[in-house]
Parts: structure tokens; sequence; C-alpha cells
């Protein structure tokens, strides 16, 4: 399979790594970054690009843009890994509906796009008959998606309920298990590399929100935006809170609900007993979903990472050449 | 309630009978052969969900089988939820908030914990409230919701209800 990549960042490059290493049968025709861009039929050598892009910091040819390789380059797949914008999905969403429109399969990390404009972008890939797959948007490398739509087909999907955002979890893991403050337990994350300098969307349970939006949408077949969702952060918590709810061997954990029956779509922090499967440590994910054959199912993995979220983005590539 | 019975066929049932016909709900049935007892005297506590209004009624038509009650236990608020509420909550007066629960007849806070910070830190405190049914504690968690947004107080919710 051939695919045009987009993005050269921790994402990008996690999968370059792995198309180097492992034999997968994937080969890249065109990439791009933010200041180059390469094109080639004849494919690509990934570990060439890992080199060019660390020693230089750009991949390729300042003279071609990005937007040359969606539209030029010859791939079956696009993969869009550039950063997410919660508002305009932009750039992303750009190149997506360009690729989409050339009949080009897309797979994507991108949650802004999804979160935006799912119904549209689902709407123009089915016209031209290609897939739009985006595993890699939620829970990094749990298979949520997959699990949805092959292992639990059939059933009805009553309730989903999840940890999304490993900066917080491991804050308020960290806050119960060593008594940190608040700040302390960011300043940690920060160090462990887990926290962006600029912590806001994480800790104030927007990028949460996006992807419960992004999963409902696809689990109901909804219309949610971020603006639906109602969103209370980890930021004013206190370590007695977590104290108190020790007491009764509960915790403090950020969860994001929706059950459409009862109209809920939100994310909050909430007391829940140590002993509920979605209770994880430290900077892991969790996801249950309620159903009505198979009852309760609880996924757990990594929620982030270069390679780990290149594992999304190689299964949904793998599962489009079949 | 605590009821005592001939240990004959039939009679549990007869027992049990009114309660659904004035529309209580039966939650348990424990039986218990004292050994004071003589062997056919059977003892049965039944924890019942009932209205005030409806227990006098009830109470006729047990005796009316011919089943002595021995005692009734009125345990009102069967209802259990806790919260965690976290703000400047002596300065926004915690007594009051609390009022607020108490006052409405049909829930009350029953357990607080609170945790003191530091001087001009926001403080922690774990309520527990008690309510007649799962639609009154809605009710009561509603009063708290726009108590707490008037006060600025943060209040995290259990995922489920809790024990
Ligand atoms: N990191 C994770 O663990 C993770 C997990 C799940 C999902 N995601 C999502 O995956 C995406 C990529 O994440 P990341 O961590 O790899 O981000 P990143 O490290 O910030 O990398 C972004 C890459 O996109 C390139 N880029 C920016 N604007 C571009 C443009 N207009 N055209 C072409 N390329 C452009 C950047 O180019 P330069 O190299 O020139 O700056 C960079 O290579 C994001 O949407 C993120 O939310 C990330």
């Amino acid at each position: 399979m051939k695919i045009a990549v987009l993005g050269m960042g921790a994402v990008g490059r996690g999968l370059l790594r792995m198309i180097d290493e492992k034999d997968l049968g994937i080969t890249v025709t065109g990439i791009a970054d933010s200041k180059s861009a390469l094109i080639d039929k004849n494919g690509i050598s990934a570990g060439e690009l890992l080199a060019a892009k660390n020693e230089r910091g750009y991949c390729g040819d300042k003279t071609i843009s990005a937007m040359e390789v969606v539209t030029r380059a010859d791939y079956d797949a696009l993969v869009e890994v550039t950063p997410t914008n919660a508002m305009t999905g932009e750039p992303a969403l750009t190149f997506i509906r360009a690729a989409l429109s050339r009949g080009k399969h897309v797979v994507t990390s991108n949650k802004g796009p999804i979160a935006r404009e799912f119904c549209s972008l689902k709407e123009m890939a089915r016209e031209h008959g290609v897939q739009l797959r985006y595993e890699a948007t939620v829970a990094g490398a749990i298979p949520v998606m997959h699990m949805l739509e092959h292992g639990l087909a059939g059933n009805k999907v009553q309730a989903v309920l999840g940890i999304l955002n490993g900066t917080c979890n491991y804050i308020l893991t960290r806050m119960a298990a060593e008594g940190l403050t608040y700040d302390q337990a960011l300043m940690e994350a920060r160090e462990m590399g887990y926290a962006e300098a600029d912590p806001t969307y994480d800790v104030k349970g927007t990028d949460t929100a996006i992807k419960l939006v992004i999963l409902s949408n696809t689990i109901w077949n909804g219309t949610a935006q971020l603006e639906d969702v109602s969103i209370t952060g980890i930021d004013q918590l206190t370590t007695d809170a977590l104290r108190l709810a020790e007491e009764q061997d509960h915790t403090i954990r950020l969860i994001a609900e929706a059950v459409p029956e009862k109209n809920i779509l939100r994310v909050a922090p909430r007391i829940i007993p140590k002993s509920h499967p979605l209770v994880v440590e430290g900077s892991l994910n969790a996801i249950t979903l309620e159903t009505d054959m198979a009852g309760e199912i609880t996924l757990i993995g990594k929620g982030a990472g270069s390679v780990e979220t290149a594992s999304a983005l190689i299964g949904d590539l793998l599962f489009l050449s079949g | 309630m605590k009821l005592e019975m001939k240990d004959t066929p039939g009679q549990l049932v007869a027992a049990l009978k009114p309660i659904s016909d004035v529309g209580g709900n039966i939650i348990a049935v424990i039986h218990q052969r004292d050994e004071i007892n003589d062997g056919d005297i059977l003892s049965v506590q039944i924890v019942l969900e009932i209205s005030e209004k409806k227990l006098p009624e009830l109470i006729a038509l047990i005796k009316g089988q011919g089943v002595n009650i021995l005692r009734i236990g009125q345990e009102r608020l069967l209802y259990k939820q806790t919260v965690i509420l976290i703000g400047h909550l002596m300065h926004t007066d915690l007594g009051d908030t609390v009022d607020k629960i108490d006052c409405t007849g049909f829930a009350e806070v029953t357990e607080l914990n609170i945790a003191m910070p530091a001087i001009n830190q926001p403080s922690s405190a774990k309520i527990e409230i008690k309510s007649v049914n799962k639609t009154d504690m809605e009710k009561a968690l509603d009063i708290l919701r726009d108590v707490a947004t008037q006060k600025n107080i943060l209040i995290i919710e259990p995922l489920e209800e809790m024990s």
C-alpha cells in the first residue's frame, strides 16, 4: 500500500520508524512537514527521511508544499498527522477534503477535523467510495473503533465511560498516591514529558471532551459538538478532596460520560470506587462500553506516545489494504 | 417491621399480600427461628418502602390476616449519596449550604467531614446526603448544584451510587 504522510512530529516519526523497522508492506510516496515536502512515486526510504529530518530539521524540498503532496502524489491513503486545532480543524480539514475528493482513503490521528466535521467528512468519503479512519484520535493505542465496528457489531451501545487523557490521570494518580498538591503533580507530569508547556487544554478537560465527542458521534452516528459537552476540569482539585474520597476506598478521576438516553454528555472529576475497572494508574487510558448483548466491556491501554499512536494508524492502514 | 406468625403454609403469603395491595415495595424478607418461640411460631422481618399515610391501613390489613406485628421500626431515609465539595466553604457559610438541603424535608445531610486547609486556600468537605428515594436525591443534588454555582463551589459527584 502506498501512503502520503503529512506531519513528521512525534506521531509521524513513530510511524516512519515502524515502516522502516517492520515489514508492513507500506511504501511512502509523499511526505511533508511544515516547511518542506517530497514526492516520489517509486517510494521514499523511511529511514533516510528520519535521518534527514533529524539532521536538518526539515524533511525534503522547501519549494514543495504539503498541499501539493495531497493533490499530486501517487498514494492509496493519506496519513494526516499535523497538529490538532480544536476550533477550526485546520489545516488538516483542507488536506483531508482534498484527499477524499481525489478518491483517496484518509487515516488520521488529528482530533480537530473529526470532532468538527465528522458528518460532512463521512459523507464525502462515502460519495467518493473511500474510507475515513481515525482510530488514533481517541485513546491512542486502544483499538476502540475497531472493537465497536467489528467485535461489538450488532450490539446496542447504551453508554460509554472513559478516562481519555493521560496527563490528567497521571496528575490525579500522583495526588492520591503521594499526597502531592495539584501544582506539584502538574510540575512532575511536565518533567516526565506527559504534560505540555501549556497544559490548559488537558487539565481543563477540553481534550477529553473532544475525544468524547468523537466517540459518541461514532457510536450513535450523532452530530454532537464540543460546545454540547458539559465540562469541568481537574485544576481546582485539592489533595484533601482525594484524601476524603480515599477514606471510603474511593478515588477521584476525570471521567468522560455519554448516555444518550439520559441526555448526558459530560466531562467532570468524579468519585469512583478504587475497584472500578476504569480506575487505571499513571498515564493509562481506559474505556468502558455498556452494551445490550455483551454487557460491560472495558479496554485499557496507552493513550498516547509516538509508537503507540503509530500502532493505531498502522491498524487502520492494514485494515484498508485488507 | 417485625412480624410473628404461625409456621403454616400460606401464612407468609397472607402477610406479604397486603403490602403490594396498598402499593408498598418489599425490599427484603428475613426469616428468624427464635429459640424462645416454640416450633410452630415463625418470626419474620420485612423491610419495605411505603408512604407513611398508607401505614395504618397496612397494619390493619396484616392484623386482619391473623398475623401479629411485634415491632415497627422506621428508617425514613433509605437512599444515600456522598459528594465532595471544594471551595471557600467557610467564607460562603457551609451551615447555610447544609440547611438548604435539610429544610427540604425529603433529604438530609447526615455526615459532614471537612478538611481545614491553610488560610485563604480553598477547603474540601465530604458530605453524606440521605433521602427518601432516588428522585428526592436528584432534587437535593439539584439544590446543591444551584447553591454551588452561586457560591463558586466545585461539586464532585460519584460516578455510581455509593453505599
Ligand atoms: N503525540 C501523541 O501521543 C498523540 C496521540 C494521539 C493523537 N495525536 C495527534 O496526532 C497529531 C500529531 O501529533 P504529534 O505529537 O506528532 O504533533 P507534533 O509533534 O507537533 O508534530 C506535528 C507535525 O506536523 C507538521 N506540520 C505542522 N503544520 C503543518 C502543515 N501546515 N503542513 C504540513 N505539516 C505540518 C509539523 O512540522 P515541523 O516538523 O516542520 O514543525 C510536525 O512535523 C496531532 O493532531 C495530535 O493531536 C498525538
